[in-house]
């Protein structure tokens, strides 16, 4: 019993970091903008958040201050590179598909660079305590949750809420479906793209921050970020771009990645080493199902936002 | 000022416009500014993160000549630099059809790299128990299918329920993905699943390994831009891509265009991938393509959709990542320094083209005090 508890735990923790991503990414695309620079974005996130740890990481400050400043800085690192993105594809009206993997290109790369010039010791020791408060040092399975789990599950549910329950959230919506009927009504869209891409950048940043502290805790943990950030924007689609589904899908896809490491504990199952793979597969395989039938049916509510990847121009006709 | 009366007929400082048209060197200059803006920018960004530039500023200028030497140094390099630039350059080839006909499809990496795959299916099975020849050809042939069957899967839900192809062909990339690191435990059981290089199945070397690619890629290049422009279905790409509706009024059969056009850009993704297994690797892991099919879309937009510009774009790409490979050696930094020095040429590249496409036009003190 005690292993399928820890099973769904784990699920929950490894998901988390792709509940940032696309609850950042769906703010985006609520916007208009597919941003194809998420997995670029999320690893600046993790890179910021671990460069204020490595300086203060073993300081004698409060770990209350040290949690909040690490996640601070990964926020502004990760907004940093919104802003890159939106000034490129609103003010500059670039194709967002380029920008967006130029950002990737960019994001990964650099972060690579200034994870190999930090000290794990300094920034993942001490500090990964902090974050899993208040369960750290615990035996059970709780102790793989931490505060930035519940903060991506408080993110997730207010952007939700904001979306779908508040004047702001319509504004934004009316900007991705039809940015020229936004525009006619007084909203200012150009506005609206940039906050909605720079909060949904730094959201997205704080995933990337938390695995590498949190989930994975290891210093090598940056290098298998990328493909995490791919998968977000995968988990958008499979949510139906609600950020709150996000938290069901990033279990589900969570357990399904974390399965085929998982599974071999199991005693009663027999699986071949050729199995993995496939399971591993299964998100993505998943998401193009979501994607087909969400198409067929072709219900509006489910769509995706109909200008998304198209830039605005006012005097385009 | 206090008496104004119309403040909401406020002017703003910058007013876009249009331009009809860019003469040819206006825009070559407007680039040329970018680029060398993005290489003081990533010099600027090279002093923080390479402490050997820091502790000997003077260093900047063999800084700059990496970039000449990574591609030009010595004959290996160039061929190296030409090779590499005609793989990228056949993967966006095969892309700029579908996006002509504005389907964006950003799965040639996982079409080139199922290419790759049947290449090397055939040559894991057959190789040595059939004449080479007919080995190469059955090779291409796989190749040729697996590449198409990748790219045809989206493109007849797109033609017949108008799936969003974007986010489609994205995920068909980390199927392709893992289908191979299926095989991969399959091929090599002892777990290491790396496949040791396949001894059959090598292309044919004429002058030396790499002249047969880059006349492919030279080939490849001409009769794209002949199909493109002077055949009749280049035509109706066109018109797909301009508007769907226009289309279907003089009479193309829209779905006939988007699966037939689908299936060419995954049958050159295959073709590439060919040309990867049998005349560079002969053998295959998750990373074969190496991320070049999502290059590739920067190199077909950057071109602007025009197969014989694509030459020039590629090569700038190439140039930069095997300059920036040269730095990484000669300064001793971090592998992953030639993505952060070709994402912010990029940057660059991609903000100039606002300024060749739009016109500014600056608030004038003059316009005011005649306003008044």
């Amino acid at each position: 019993m005690n292993i399928w508890l820890n099973f769904l735990v784990d699920s929950l923790a490894f998901g988390a970091t792709f509940m940032y991503g696309s609850t950042g990414e769906i703010l985006t695309e609520k916007a208009g903008h597919l941003n194809l620079g998420i997995p670029g974005i999320m690893c600046m996130g993790g890179a910021g958040g671990c460069m204020m740890l490595n300086l203060i990481g073993t300081s004698s400050l409060p770990p209350f201050l040290i949690v909040i400043l690490g996640i601070l800085s990964s926020l502004a690192a990760a907004m940093l590179m919104g802003l890159i993105y939106s000034f490129l594809t609103v003010t500059l009206r670039a194709n967002q598909n380029v920008t967006g993997l130029a950002l990737t290109t960019f994001g990964v790369g650099l972060m690579k660079v200034i994870m190999s010039k930090l000290s794990p010791t300094v920034y993942l020791v001490m500090p990964k305590a902090y974050y899993r408060w208040p369960f750290a040092g615990r035996q059970d399975s709780l102790q793989c949750l931490g505060v930035m789990f519940f903060l991506g599950l408080l993110i997730a549910v207010a952007a939700s809420w904001v979306l779908y329950r508040t004047k702001v959230g319509l504004h934004l919506r009316a900007v991705g479906e039809n940015p020229a009927t936004a525009d006619a009504v007084g909203i200012n869209v150009t506005r609206y793209k940039y906050v909605a891409t720079c909060v949904g950048s730094g959201i997205a940043g704080l995933g990337g921050f938390y695995y590498i502290i949190d989930y994975m805790a290891s210093q090598e943990a940056y290098l298998s970020l990328e493909a995490f950030g791919w998968l977000s924007i995968a988990l958008v689609i499979f949510a139906l771009w609600r950020p709150h589904r996000t938290i069901i899908g990033s279990t589900i896809f969570g357990f399904l990645f974390s399965c085929s490491s998982f599974i071999t504990n199991l005693s009663f199952v027999q699986v071949t080493m050729a199995a993995k793979p496939l399971l591993k597969m299964l998100p993505y395989v998943f998401t193009i199902i979501v994607l087909i039938i969400s198409s067929i049916r072709n219900k509006r509510e489910n769509q995706p936002p109909e200008s998304l990847g198209l830039a605005y121009f006012r005097e385009n006709r | 000022m206090a008496g104004t009366h119309n403040a909401e007929t406020r002017e703003p400082l910058v007013h876009l416009s249009r331009r009809a048209s860019t003469p040819a060197w206006r825009a070559w200059t407007i680039r040329l500014i970018a680029l060398v803006l993005g290489l003081l920018v990533c010099g600027a960004v090279a002093f923080i993160l390479i402490d050997k530039l820091r502790d000997d500023p003077g260093k900047i200028g063999d800084f700059f000549y990496a970039f000449i030497k990574g591609s030009f140094g010595t004959p290996r390099k160039l061929w190296k630099m030409l090779k590499n630039l005609s793989i990228l350059l056949c993967i966006a080839l095969a892309l700029t059809p579908a996006f002509r006909m504005r389907f964006w499809n950003i799965g040639a990496e996982g079409q080139t790299l199922m290419g790759v795959l049947g290449a090397i299916t055939v040559d894991f099975y057959l190789g040595g128990k059939i004449p080479e020849g007919l080995l190469l050809v059955l090779m291409l042939l796989a190749a040729l299918l697996y590449g198409s069957l990748w790219a045809l899967i989206p493109a007849i839900f797109k033609a017949k329920w108008n799936t969003n192809e974007t986010l489609f062909t994205l995920m068909m990339n980390y199927v392709a993905t893992f289908v191979v690191s299926y095989f991969l435990v399959i091929w090599v059981p002892s777990g290491s699943s790396s496949l040791a290089k396949l001894k059959y199945g090598k292309l044919p070397s004429v002058v030396n390994d790499y002249f047969v690619i880059i006349m492919v890629a030279l080939a490849l290049t001409v009769g794209l831009y002949v199909y493109l422009n002077y055949s009749k279905h280049g035509y109706e790409i066109s018109v797909v891509g301009e508007s769907v509706n226009t289309a279907k009024y003089v009479g193309i059969n829209v779905k006939r265009v988007i699966i037939r056009t689908m299936m060419l850009s995954g049958l050159l993704c295959g073709l590439t991938g060919f040309l990867i297994a049998s005349g560079l690797d002969r053998t295959i892991t998750t990373d074969s393509v190496g991320g070049q099919g999502f290059t590739a879309i920067m190199v077909s937009w950057l071109a602007n959709f025009d197969p014989l510009m694509m030459v020039v774009t590629s090569g700038l790409i190439q140039i930069l990542n095997q300059g920036a490979a040269q730095i990484s050696q000669d300064f001793n930094v971090s592998g992953a320094l030639p993505d952060v020095i070709v994402g912010i040429i990029l940057f660059f590249i991609i903000g100039c083209e606002f300024f060749i496409n739009y016109q500014l036009h600056f608030r004038h003190h003059s316009n005011r005090e005649a306003a008044k």
